[in-house]
């Protein structure tokens, strides 16, 4: 809501600055978006009467003008706008002045012609965005007097940035009441008495649908000149309130929804066929907007119909068939009243939202149809001319909202504010609000006024009382309560840990969007069921994402293309998808890296320090399984996924969840797709399968020494390392405290195509010494079993 | 017993000639191995009468202490001068960097999370979460809004179908935990939200933290109370705080906070738009409709609920001024907080 604050001290005037006022209706919960001047500076502009015009001897369109600026010779300026003439009133520049658009004026020749100064249009002066010719001024305007003053432009706009609960204040006359509630003042209303009826015309009005609109008023208005220009004082109203002026009618309908907060309507009466009829719209039935749009509408549209067909979007929009136009000689004025509940949503399903739904649907006073309609009506005859019917009113009392009497507790208040605030207070804050308050011992029963929605329970009045005394009157208390000490699982300590472990290792986290783009997922998901949006804000972000990948490599290659070439990221998040049509959303960790192992630094070269690869995502990865103080529990499995390389992959496989996590070179067909540079690694685990479900258990330190014998194998070059530490971690059995694979060499020459393996085992008894004969023994019992099972060879 | 000084002059040229640890161990043995010159003089003294015994006994005791320690000092000399060549031969410039793994960082918005859950976990607040996939009764009828409520509309949600769309604050997560349990109940629920809005100060997807209180006599005066010291714990400073009216519909009283603007101190800049005051977070006391969708007696309990902008915290404790950066993930921008 923006209006001018001339305009709001005829209704009251507190006597306080603009920055008093800003700070009063903040603080009232009417936060102000933005002041403003209403007009920029036109210093040396004053009101100016064109004496004579004469054509200027050298220029077709420039004209020569003697201009009366109240000094006692006119002046002569140079014109070049088509509808200057003789005896109208214009804004004339003087010399000296500066216009808003920072255009100095000075004395010059035009074609040879002397200039003192310059005739302006409405947009010269900022006072418009389109104007055709200068600003013609009413006959009042007085030659010689400064613009500035004549059109009251020392005046400021206010934007108030309403909450939905309060359509009261969607209009100069609420936001005088509540300027008169916070600074005890009485709201000055300008006369509206009732205009007396001088024809008998009138039209049937029939309510179809009285519990969408229980009252209706409406008049009819003949013999008006529909193209009387609308007043200078009205259209500089309309203008601070951010209103465009159209014709007189509708600027007059504007105008009293902008004062007292009635959305009206307007229609050319000859265009409709019989009388009013409020209905709802019959299925499929069709509706051209005043906004040349075709609508189709359904049968929960409430509509303004005649015999014949819907006329207009019940207190949305009206319709272009009976729209007033320039040849418009009688209206039919509409003001009524909806019910918020029938408008709320209507609008936004036809992609409309206009100042008319905006009230209606958050509230309109239902006792102000009969006020507004005789003020338009007013102001009509005096601004078009015309003759006023009877107005026409039908009301459906039983249908009209009830207010109902709200209690509120004295000992409720104090409990939820925290402080007493007086009785005689309280009522005096609630009646300066137009509540009808009965005083009841310890309690008031109160009664909100017709053009308060929002006051429905005890919570509503306590609102009311703590933001008229001011929030900010209200104490602070620091919280009290018990202080109990509850239990810390293991489990608590794992997401800080999980992100540290990768932090510590060079990882950045990043945060990436949960919707990624349809079909570069797609490459990521085969077979999830992935999650679209119903209305995604752009391709890129359509669907929900299945894989935290997509969203990681692009993070990638944003920085790629800023030059980086060592990335590490990770992110925890959501993974979405749909399992038998519920959603599923498992948080993970994931991760990619790319560029080299170490930072670049001296001491290491390109040997030292090459690419990372496979295994270093791995090292990370273990990392991580540890965590769960099982890391025996996770196995890695060579196994395929669409994202990533074949051979190069693998899943992670938990003892008790099955499988939870993948990890391998991006797959190079999607790697040429995204334009990766040098080869990227990602890797993801299920963050459910970290947990960590019991704090870490001792075990029995031996006493006795521990023995280490290396066994080297050659085997196959395909053979798993893997598969040969399971078999002989099963042979060696509880003896064997640590195994280590410390190196692995791709023979050449005669046994090119195998690899030696070679291991480290350390065994170790609780009870005793190891001797060297069991060692020997325990070593030939692995050798002879990895043989066997693997085609290995024991390497001299 | 001239010969015996002779031995120590001649000991003494022989030590001082000396001129590595070998050649000196050389003079050791020369004068005082097992077969040593001095030790020959002691095997001697049987042949002296034995009242001379004890005092050339002591002369060659002494002549030998006087030769040990000459060649002890020698050898402090050379292990010395070893020392040193060892020194400077290993020495090093250390200025040269460090090596090994650099480390990497936690993302900005991370760590104003962690900041805001180790603030309320202070005051007995714990931290629960809740789908971001919702159905439309969390988010929006369980917390008063009904369909086509003008509140529904200020959503802007992203929907999946009818029914599911993406939550649109994390208050849903209210309705959850009050499902779930009974008060008293301090939680805290941080998480992602979604907006279907995309511009200069908005992002589609950012991230909130919703709390709420729910006890027997909790009032506006502790929601005041509790908000004012978090925030000045948040920015460290004794900051101005504000309330003022505002509407949520699962609140009553609503209320947004401002603060004194941290980065003109409230004198007025871009910032805060000239006001001196940044709008921080909304909250208020939880609407008794609320309560009463989750079956909670809302005359016997009362509480508060608050949400805020957590990248809104990042911002403006770090002095980021696009919120757009939070989500390109530029590592120039994560470095600067690692």
């Amino acid at each position: 809501m923006k209006f001018s604050v001339a305009w709001l001290r005829e209704w009251v005037d507190p006597g306080i600055t603009i920055e008093q006022l800003v700070a009063q209706l903040t603080m009232a919960g009417l936060e102000v978006d933005s002041v403003e001047p209403a007009a920029a500076s036109s210093d040396g502009v004053v009101v100016g009467r064109v004496v004579s015009v004469d054509r200027h001897p050298d220029a077709d369109k420039l004209t020569v003008c003697r201009v009366d600026v109240g000094a006692p010779e006119p002046l002569q300026i140079v014109c070049g706008a088509a509808n200057v003439r003789a005896g109208i009133l214009v804004p004339a520049a003087l010399t000296g002045a500066r216009l808003p658009n920072g255009m100095a004026i000075k004395k010059a020749k035009l074609r040879g012609v002397e200039s003192s100064g310059m005739l302006c249009s409405a947009v010269e002066l900022g006072l418009a965005d389109s104007s055709d010719g200068l600003l013609e001024l009413p006959d009042d305007a007085v030659p010689g007097v400064s613009l500035t003053g004549y059109l009251r432009l020392d005046d400021h706009c206010i934007e108030v940035d309403l909450t939905p609960n309060r359509a009261d204040c969607l209009s100069v006359a609420g936001i005088a009441r509540e300027v008169g509630v916070l600074n005890k003042l009485a709201v000055a209303s300008p006369e509206m008495a009732p205009v007396v009826a001088t024809i008998k015309d009138s039209v049937v009005v029939d309510i179809d649908a009285p519990q969408a609109c229980p009252r209706y008023v409406g008049r009819v208005i003949k013999g008006i000149n529909a193209q009387a220009g609308t007043p200078m004082w009205l259209r500089e109203r309309l203008r601070r309130s951010g209103v465009r002026s159209i014709s007189a009618v509708v600027d007059v309908t504007n105008y009293v929804l902008l004062e007292l907060g009635q959305p009206m309507h307007a229609f050319d009466l000859d265009r409709l066929d019989g009388g009013i009829r409020i209905r709802y719209a019959r299925a499929s039935e069709t509706l051209t907007l005043l906004d040349g749009q075709t609508i189709t509408l359904d049968d929960n549209a409430l509509v303004i119909a005649d015999r014949q067909q819907a006329q207009a979007l019940a207190g949305i929009m009206g319709g272009q068939a009976s729209a007033v136009s320039d040849n418009t000689a009688n209206i039919f004025l509409e003001s009524a009243f909806f019910s918020p509940d029938v408008i709320a949503g209507r609008a936004r399903k036809h992609g409309l939202h206009t100042d008319s739904s905006h009230r209606f649907e958050r509230g309109v006073d239902p006792g102000l149809a009969r006020t507004a309609i005789e003020r338009a009506t007013a102001l009509l005859l005096d601004i078009v001319g015309g003759q006023a019917g009877p107005v026409i009113e039908v009301v459906i009392d039983s249908e009209l909202p009830a207010r109902r009497a709200v209690t509120l507790r004295a000992s409720r208040l104090e409990q939820l504010l925290g402080m007493s605030i007086p009785a005689d207070e309280v009522t005096d804050i609630l009646r300066r609000l137009g509540m009808d308050v009965r005083e009841e011992g310890a309690q008031w029963k109160v009664t909100p006024p017709g053009f308060r929605f929002d006051i429905a329970i005890e919570a509503d009045l306590i609102e009311e009382v703590a933001r008229i005394y001011g929030y900010n009157e209200l104490p602070k208390t620091p919280l009290t309560g018990k202080l109990t000490l509850v239990p810390r699982p293991e489990e608590a300590r794992r997401p800080a840990a999980i992100r540290q472990i990768l932090v510590d290792r060079g990882y950045f986290e990043a945060i990436t969007y949960s919707f990624v783009n349809a079909q570069l997922q797609a490459s990521f998901t085969a077979g999830a069921r992935t999650i679209a949006l119903a209305n995604p804000i752009s391709d890129d972000m359509s669907e929900m994402r299945a894989s935290l990948w997509p969203g990681l490599l692009q993070a990638l290659i944003y920085n790629q293309n800023r030059q980086q070439s060592r990335m590490r990221f990770f992110e925890i998040g959501l993974k979405y998808s749909l399992q038998d049509n519920e959603v599923k959303e498992e948080k993970y960790v994931s991760g990619v890296v790319a560029g080299s192992r170490y930072p670049e630094q001296w001491g290491m070269d390109r040997n030292a320090n090459p690419d990372v690869d496979f295994y270093d995502a791995k090292g990370d990865m273990e990392a991580l399984l540890a965590l769960s103080g099982r890391p025996g529990d996770f196995r890695f499995e060579t196994a395929e996924h669409p994202a990533l390389q074949p051979g190069r992959a693998a899943r992670v496989v938990s003892a008790i969840d099955g499988a939870v996590g993948w990890i391998g070179d991006v797959h190079p067909a999607i790697a040429r797709k995204l334009g990766l540079v040098g080869r990227v690694v990602l890797f993801e685990i299920a963050a459910a399968a970290l947990r960590c479900e019991s704090a870490a258990r001792f075990a029995e330190l031996s006493k006795f020494p521990a023995i280490r014998r290396d066994l080297a194998f050659i085997v196959d070059g395909r053979t798993e390392a893997g598969a040969l530490r399971d078999t002989i971690a099963n042979v060696a059995g509880d003896a064997l405290v640590d195994l280590q694979l410390f190196d692995v060499f791709h023979m050449k020459g005669l046994d090119s195509g195998k690899k030696s393996l070679a291991f480290g085992l350390t065994v170790q008894e609780f009870s005793r010494t190891l001797t060297d004969r069991e060692v020997d023994s325990l070593m030939e019992q692995v050798v002879a079993a990895v043989s066997g099972k693997h085609n290995a060879k024991l390497r001299d | 017993m001239q010969r015996l000084e002779d031995l120590v002059d001649e000991a003494l040229t022989a030590t001082t000639s000396a001129n590595d640890l070998r050649s000196l161990d050389d003079v050791r043995v020369r004068f005082l191995g097992k077969k040593g010159l001095l030790t020959e003089q002691l095997k001697q003294l049987g042949r002296l009468p034995e009242t001379e015994r004890p005092t050339a006994g002591q002369a060659i005791n002494d002549a030998k202490q006087t030769v040990q320690t000459l060649i002890e000092s020698r050898r402090a000399q050379f292990q010395a001068a070893t020392l040193d060549e060892k020194l400077a031969a290993e020495a090093i410039d250390v200025t040269l960097p460090g090596r090994g793994q650099a480390g990497g960082g936690l993302h900005p918005v991370t760590q104003t999370l962690d900041r805001i859950e180790a603030l309320f976990t202070q005051a007995g607040f714990e931290v629960a979460e809740g789908p971001e996939i919702e159905d439309t009764f969390h988010n929006f009828e369980a917390l008063n809004i009904p369909a086509n409520h003008p509140a529904r509309a200020m959503h802007d949600t992203f929907y999946i179908d009818e029914q599911r769309l993406l939550r649109t604050h994390t208050s849903p997560v209210q309705i959850h935990v009050m499902e779930q349990r009974r008060p008293p109940l301090r939680i805290i629920a941080p998480g992602r939200v979604y907006r279907c809005d995309s511009d200069v100060t908005h992002t589609p997807m950012f991230h909130q933290v919703e709390g709420f209180m729910v006890d027997e006599r909790v009032s506006f005066a502790d929601l005041k109370g509790m908000l004012n010291d978090f925030l000045r714990a948040f920015f460290e400073r004794d900051l101005d705080v504000r309330f003022r009216p505002s509407y949520f519909p699962f609140t009553e009283p609503s209320a947004e906070v401002d603060i004194q603007c941290v980065i003109c101190g409230g004198a007025g800049c871009r910032v805060c738009k000239q006001s001196g005051w940044l709008e921080i977070m909304g909250c208020g006391m939880i609407h008794p409709q609320v309560l009463a969708n989750v079956g909670i007696d809302s005359e016997r309990y009362t509480g508060f609920a608050f949400g805020l902008g957590v990248e809104r915290m990042a911002m403006l404790r770090h002095g980021v001024n696009d919120l757009r950066l939070f989500f390109e993930n530029d590592l120039r921008f994560l470095r600067q907080f690692s």
